[in-house]
Formats: C-alpha cells, sequence, structure tokens
C-alpha cells in the first residue's frame, strides 16, 4: 500500500450538502460583486475587443527611454497612447494605441504615423491592429461561443442524465463562467480572445468535474433505495473527493508550469485558468451538487417504477 | 479481463508505432526535416510561433456593384448612341438599378431586343411612358460579387507571389473576406501597400472640348470625367477632363518591367495581340490628340500622340522613383484587382518573439510533465508508472495527429497540450480511485480491475465528451491561435480516451499477469 493509500484508507464523511447555504451566500456574494464591478469598473478589454493598435517594441541597444517615447507618441493627437515596460532587460516596450475615429484606413495611417515617429533603433517583435468592423465581430463571436458553450454542456447532461442534473450543470457552469469573468474585471487583467478561451476552458473543466460526481449520484439512486437524497449526495461527493483532489493537484501542476514558465503572452490565460480551478472545483461540489436536493431526484424515478410494476402485475 | 485477443494487443503496439513515427520530426532540427517527403514532417507551426504577418482582407463589395451599374449605363450610352436614339435620364438608382427613357415607341422598340442582349443577367422591365428599368436580383449580384473575389484572390496571390515571400498562404473567408498569411514577414508595410492599390490602368482620350477649370465649376461634357493627376506640380495640370470610354485597359498588357529612360525611371510595358492592335488603332485615329494614362482614377501623365504607335509595347513616364516604378511594373504585371481592398486586421509577429514563445513553452511543457509523472508516481507508484507511460504514449500520439492532419501548433495550443497533461491523467485516477474503492468492498483482484475499468469508462466518456463539446464551440467561434487552443484540447482529448481506456488495461492487465499480485498496491 501506497503513502497516499494509507492516507486515504477511509472514505471521508464530510457534511457538504449540509453546508450548502453557506456555500450559497458566499456564492451570492460574489456573484453580486462581480456585477458591481462590472457596473463600476468594467473590463480592460484588449484590442481583439476594443479595436485598436497594439505594438511591442525592443530597443535595438540599451534600456529604452519610455519618457521620450511617451512624449513623442503622445503629441501625435492619436487619443489615448499607453506605453508600458516589460521584461529583465528594460528594452521591452508594450504599446498601445486606442480605436481610431474612422474607418479601418484611419488605423492603418496610425500604425505608419507610430513607426515613423519612433525611426530607427527599435525592432517590431509584434504588431496587432484590429479595425473597428473586426472587433465587433469578434465580441459577438465570443459572446455567442460563451453562451452556446453553456447550453451545450446543459444539453449534453439532460440528454446523459435527467433534466434536474442538465439544470444544475446549467446553473454550475453560469456560476463558473460570471465568476471568472468577475476575475477579469476586479483585477483589471486583459480581457482578450485568449480570456474566452480560458472561459471555455474553466467551464469545460468544471463540467468534467460536475459530471464525475452526477455520475456517482445517478449510480448511488440505483444502489442505494432506501439512502435519503441528503446522504446520497454526501456520500457521492465523498466518494469521489479523493479523485476530486488528485486531478485538481494534477491540472493545478501544469496550469503553475504554465504561469510560471509560459511566457508573458500565456500568463493572463494561466492565471484565469488557475482562479477557474479553485472556482469550477467549489461550484461542483458546493453548487451543482446541492441543487440537486431542490428538484426531487427521486420521485420520477420511483413513480416510473411504480407504473412499471403495477403494468407488470396481472 | 487479463486475457486480450490478439487484435488488440495488435492494434495498441500499431497505433504506438504509428504514433512514434509521425510524431519524431518534431524531435529533428528544421534544416533535416525540410529535406524529408511530405508525409513525414513536424507539426507546421502557427504565425505566432514562427514569426510571420496576418492579414485580414475584405472587398469592397459595394464597388463591385457600382461598377457593374456603370458598366451597363456606359454600355447602353454606347449602344443608344449608336443606334443614334433619343434619350434621356440615363444612369443607375439604389445598388441594383440602372433607369434610362426612351420616349419615341417605335424607336424603343426597335433597340429593345438590342439593349436585352447587354446584359443577360439583369431583368428587363419597360413601362408604358418609355422608361427601361434593368434590376440585378440578389442572385445575380452575389454571383458577380463571388466572381470578384475569386478574382482578387488570384490576384492577391500573383502580387504576393512576384515578391519572392516564402510559403504564403491565401485562402477565402466568408462572403467577401481574404486572408493572407505570411510566414517570416517581419515588417508587412510594403506587401500591405502593394494589396492596398486597385492597379487599374486604362488609356483614355482627353477631351478637349472643356478646359479642367470649366470642369471644375461642374460642367463636364457628357461622357466625360474630371481626374486628378496623381503628380501635381512640375508645370503639369493638377486635374484632367478625359473622355470616359476606355481606348485600351490594362487587361491587355502581357508584361511590364521597370527601366530608365534618360535617367529618369520608367515603366515599359507590351500589349497582347489584340491590345497591340487597339492601340494602333487609337493611336493612329488620334494622332495630335493627348492620350490620358490612368492608374485608379488618377491620371499618371498624358501624352500627345505625336504618330501611330504600331509595336504593340509603350512606355508610362512620370515622376517615378525607382521604387515606385518597380511596385507599378510588378502590380501591372499580377494585374488589376476587380475592387479596392481593406486590410481589416493585421497580427505581426517578429521571428524573435516567436523563438522566445516556443523556449518558453517548451520549458513549461517539460516542467509540467515532470511534474505530473512525480506526482503520479507518489501517489499510486506502479500503477502511476504505468499512467505516465500511457501519458507519454498519449503525448505522442497527439503530436502524430497534429502532424499528420496538418493541424497548426499556435501558442496557446501549446497551453492546450500543457492542459491535456493535467487532464489526461484524470482518467487514469478515476480507473484507479475505482479499483481502490472496489477493492475496498472486498472484490477480488480480477473482478475488481474488470470492474473499475468498466464503471470508469462511462464516467471517463460523460466527462470527457462535455468538455469536448466546449471545445469544439470554441473551434468554430475562435479564430487564429484560439483554434489552435481548441483543436490540440480536442485531439489531446481523444487521445487520452484511447490511452487510459485501452492502453492502461492493457499494461494493468499483463502487469498484473506477470507480477501476479494478491491486492493491488493502491
Amino acid at each position: 500500500m501506497s503513502f497516499y493509500g494509507n492516507f486515504i484508507a477511509h472514505t471521508p464523511k464530510f457534511d457538504f450538502v449540509g453546508k450548502r447555504l453557506i456555500a450559497f451566500a458566499l456564492t451570492a456574494t460574489l456573484i453580486i460583486g462581480t456585477f458591481v464591478s462590472i457596473a463600476t469598473r468594467g473590463f480592460n478589454f484588449g484590442i481583439d475587443f476594443a479595436g485598436g493598435i497594439l505594438i511591442e517594441v525592443q530597443t535595438t541597444d540599451g534600456p529604452a527611454n519610455i519618457a521620450k517615447m511617451r512624449d513623442q507618441l503622445g503629441n501625435l493627437s492619436l487619443g489615448e497612447v499607453s506605453l508600458q515596460q516589460f521584461g529583465e532587460t528594460g528594452r521591452d516596450v508594450m504599446v498601445r494605441v486606442q480605436k481610431q475615429d474612422g474607418d479601418e484606413k484611419a488605423q492603418m495611417a496610425a500604425l505608419a504615423k507610430v513607426k515613423e515617429t519612433l525611426g530607427a533603433g527599435y525592432d517590431y517583435r509584434r504588431v496587432e491592429i484590429v479595425g473597428p468592423k473586426v472587433g465587433d465581430e469578434l465580441k459577438r463571436d465570443g459572446v455567442l461561443a460563451v453562451a452556446l458553450s453553456v447550453l451545450a454542456i446543459a444539453a449534453y447532461v439532460w440528454f446523459r442524465f435527467e433534466w434536474q442534473f442538465g439544470v444544475g450543470a446549467l446553473i454550475a457552469t453560469f456560476h463558473d463562467v460570471i465568476l471568472t469573468f468577475g476575475f477579469f474585471s476586479v483585477t483589471g487583467m486583459e480581457f482578450n480572445l485568449t480570456s474566452v478561451a480560458a472561459i471555455l476552458t474553466i467551464a469545460g473543466y468544471s463540467i468534467n468535474d460536475t459530471v464525475v460526481i452526477y455520475d456517482r449520484v445517478r449510480e448511488n439512486l440505483r444502489k442505494y433505495k432506501t439512502l435519503s437524497i441528503y446522504e446520497l449526495l454526501n456520500l457521492a461527493v465523498n466518494e469521489t473527493l479523493a479523485r476530486t483532489f488528485l486531478t485538481v493537484a494534477t491540472v493545478f501542476l501544469t496550469v503553475v508550469s504554465l504561469l510560471v514558465l509560459g511566457g508573458d503572452v500565456l500568463h493572463g490565460f494561466a492565471a484565469s485558468l488557475l482562479w477557474g480551478l479553485v472556482v469550477g472545483t467549489f461550484s461542483s461540489m458546493y453548487v451543482a451538487l446541492p441543487v440537486l436536493i431542490y428538484f426531487r431526484l427521486r420521485v420520477g424515478k420511483d413513480r416510473e417504477e411504480d407504473e412499471a410494476a403495477a403494468q407488470a402485475a396481472p | 479481463m487479463l486475457q486480450f485477443p490478439k487484435w488488440k494487443i495488435v492494434m495498441v503496439l500499431l497505433v504506438a508505432l504509428c504514433g512514434a513515427i509521425w510524431s519524431a520530426p518534431n524531435l529533428l532540427p528544421r534544416e533535416t526535416t525540410d529535406r524529408m517527403p511530405s508525409w513525414w514532417q513536424p507539426v507546421s507551426l502557427g504565425l505566432d510561433l514562427q514569426g510571420g504577418s496576418y492579414l485580414l482582407l475584405e472587398v469592397d463589395t459595394a464597388y463591385v456593384k457600382r461598377e457593374l451599374l456603370s458598366g451597363l449605363v456606359e454600355a447602353l450610352r454606347a449602344t443608344l448612341r449608336k443606334e443614334k436614339v433619343r434619350y434621356s435620364e440615363l444612369g443607375s438608382s439604389g445598388l441594383d438599378t440602372v433607369k434610362v427613357r426612351i420616349s419615341d415607341e417605335a424607336e424603343r422598340e426597335r433597340v429593345r431586343p438590342e439593349l436585352r442582349k447587354l446584359d443577360p443577367e439583369a431583368l428587363l422591365e419597360v413601362s408604358s411612358d418609355g422608361m427601361f428599368v434593368f434590376t440585378y436580383t440578389e442572385q445575380a449580384m452575389a454571383k458577380r460579387i463571388n466572381q470578384a473575389v475569386e478574382q482578387s484572390i488570384g490576384i492577391v496571390r500573383r502580387r504576393v507571389d512576384e515578391l519572392g515571400t516564402r510559403e504564403p498562404s491565401i485562402q477565402r473567408q466568408g462572403t467577401d473576406r481574404i486572408i493572407v498569411q505570411l510566414p517570416g514577414v517581419k515588417n508587412p508595410e510594403h506587401i500591405k501597400s502593394l494589396l492596398g492599390k486597385t492597379a487599374k490602368l486604362t488609356f483614355h482620350l482627353v477631351d478637349d472640348t472643356a478646359s479642367p477649370e470649366d470642369a471644375a465649376r461642374g460642367r463636364v461634357p457628357p461622357g466625360s470625367v474630371l481626374l486628378p493627376s496623381a503628380e501635381s506640380g512640375r508645370g503639369l495640370p493638377s486635374q484632367y477632363v478625359v473622355r470616359k470610354r476606355v481606348e485600351v485597359g490594362g487587361d491587355l498588357l502581357t508584361d511590364s518591367q521597370a527601366t530608365f529612360q534618360n535617367g529618369q525611371a520608367v515603366v515599359s510595358f507590351r500589349f497582347t495581340v489584340a491590345g497591340g492592335k487597339r492601340f494602333a488603332d487609337t493611336t493612329s485615329a488620334n494622332a495630335g490628340k493627348m492620350l490620358a494614362i490612368v492608374l485608379d482614377e488618377k491620371v499618371i501623365s498624358a501624352p500627345r500622340i505625336n504618330e501611330p504607335i504600331l509595336g504593340g509595347s509603350g512606355v508610362i513616364t512620370g515622376t517615378f522613383t525607382t521604387q515606385e516604378a518597380n511596385d507599378l511594373a510588378l502590380l501591372l504585371r499580377a494585374g488589376a484587382l476587380p475592387a479596392p481592398l481593406q486590410v481589416l486586421e493585421e497580427r505581426t509577429v517578429g521571428p524573435d518573439l516567436g523563438a522566445d514563445s516556443i523556449q518558453a513553452g517548451a520549458i513549461a511543457s517539460g516542467v509540467g510533465l515532470i511534474t505530473v509523472i512525480v506526482f503520479m508516481v507518489l501517489i499510486y507508484g506502479t500503477l502511476g508508472l504505468l499512467a505516465n507511460v500511457a501519458l507519454v504514449l498519449n503525448l505522442v500520439i497527439l503530436l502524430a495527429l497534429m502532424s499528420v492532419l496538418g493541424a497548426t501548433l499556435t501558442l496557446p495550443g501549446i497551453a492546450g497540450i500543457v492542459l491535456t497533461m493535467g487532464m489526461a491523467v484524470d482518467a487514469n485516477v478515476l480507473i484507479y480511485e475505482r479499483m481502490r474503492e472496489e477493492q475496498k468492498a472486498g472484490r477480488g483482484l480480477i473482478s475488481t480491475v474488470q470492474v473499475a475499468f468498466e464503471r470508469a469508462f462511462g464516467t471517463i466518456l460523460d466527462a470527457n465528451l462535455t468538455t469536448l463539446a466546449a471545445a469544439a464551440l470554441l473551434f468554430q467561434f475562435g479564430s487564429g491561435p484560439v483554434r489552435g487552443f481548441a483543436v490540440t484540447l480536442s485531439l489531446g482529448l481523444l487521445s487520452s480516451m484511447f490511452t487510459a481506456i485501452m492502453v492502461t488495461r492493457l499494461m494493468v492487465g499483463t502487469w498484473i499477469r506477470w507480477r501476479r499480485p494478491k491486492t493491488l498496491p493502491l
């Protein structure tokens, strides 16, 4: 028997369902907080959605003179221009220029102006321009992708289980998505296409977790006919607790290695995944599971069986 | 449970072998794989990893429609003049209609079949008061726009090829968009400026019945148009009145080159046989008049025709720099775009940043893999080792699948791989935890293993299919690098199901037959 085997020799008996009101209160607080933050702080939209220009330059020699650059670019009347120095050498600067009034051509003209003004001595490591048209489309596609995947997930669970489970999965997935939006709003971290990918990954991961527990609930419903729903739900989550812990641990290890070693571009992605891992695991155990108690899982099942029995009798 | 049919063993070994073969090129240096056959190549890298430029272009469909209408207007004008028919109110209205009134009933009936033939795509209705109304249906317009987009793709490809870009990819997206991907291009400004030009070259006679000054005050003779000069100053007029009628079009050119004449950069061109003949006819019939060379609605120059030009070739002079002459020659060789293109989106990544991203991604993957491997051994001992073999095989199959399917690996895609490693072992965890439970419930060894695999299978399937649904939607609605993430995540989930269910089962069974343990070491 392994070290871990000794550690987890007995199925734990935590009362998850009993703590549901505390969990719901916490969830409600977080969700309200999210809405308040979105209403007051909004999002720090990246250029994928807001449109505009993003330029990452690296000076060819010596650290960047950011004050001079700011001066030069500030005088171009391109609206809001933000500069940010990063990296260890001080040679990297991220330049963000707000979306220009007018059409696509205005954006291209602004980029040309910036390049001309900065002149030689810079290596352009990354240039992204998103015109107003594409920005709006990407926004629409992002919203569609998130909404449809939440619905698709719920529909699949409904199809494979019972409607109660579908509703539970829907609530839990919504919970994860909303709280991840909240994470982006509260931290002011840039919200871009990769963030949408992060949200969908979190939804996918969380439902994975939820389905494992639901699967056990379904199995226990057949196995223990006399157990109350309350005990039955608690049993399911406790029986799968070891698995939940281990899977969270392995995903956590990989996400942390992404966060620490994956580079600047993936940093925000990994950070939001880490948050999602916490939220998703919480929602599977404390939201998706306890809501089932309000749906009278047994009644439908038992009635069907009763009817079947009645028909079988002469 | 412990006896496996031969075909299953053979299949698993075969898949592992194929995986190894097709993923192997990814370990070789690029210089080596460049010489390998096309079926044995490493996974292709997205522009965010290898560096390059992505441009999303849009064809101006409103322009296509306007061109279609004005083409019909000019054709009507020419026909009616030729037939000497009195007409009025000739013009287009809205985005799909052209009208002309012919009051005389006899004339109307005489030219009607002729006008009908001008454009069979348009519907013609004639009202009792002599109004001819040509209308293009939505399908006819869509067909024309489709042609224009297809044509544009061809022209864009030729222009990009002329610049000698390495392995460009030019694809259509939706009804009116074109995606241009240029690996290795660091500064796409030059390409953008070339793609931004329609390069429609036409030769028109200058209308000397009206001066540009009169025309600027609104007195443009019918059938003529006031055009600006491409380069004003230096004693050249800033505007010209030219006839709308195209004498010869740039589509009749076969070749054009930038050369020098008297130390000045010029563009020489040669017509096709038909073009040469028309050019000869025009210059013969209009000696002494001025011939305007018009590029994209601007007059480059308007030399006087001193003598008929019969050789089928000519020279465009202007105030070009060498670069401008080279560009113009290239544009004329590649042909004119049927409509202007606009750059909607640009994403350019320098090769250094791409290389940095690959390195960071590789390190993160390596560290992620090692920590998961160590963790699994700590938790499950020997069984953890078997899970690790399945995990590595999973990665090998994933890489092979991506290489074979020609999927593109992007930076978010690397994140997808790292994430897959964390989630792939979940299947093993589910199976092993189930074994632990069944064993604790007092089942015998064989039955424990059997039941655990059976019960865990349903859970694994449901859990992975729901995640797969989210990934599929991400692929559908995501763009560029994010799509790459959806692809790696989906392929990773599929191959992890195979390795966890088939391969782990095979390995656990073989191990039990070999070591014959009394209980599972859980």
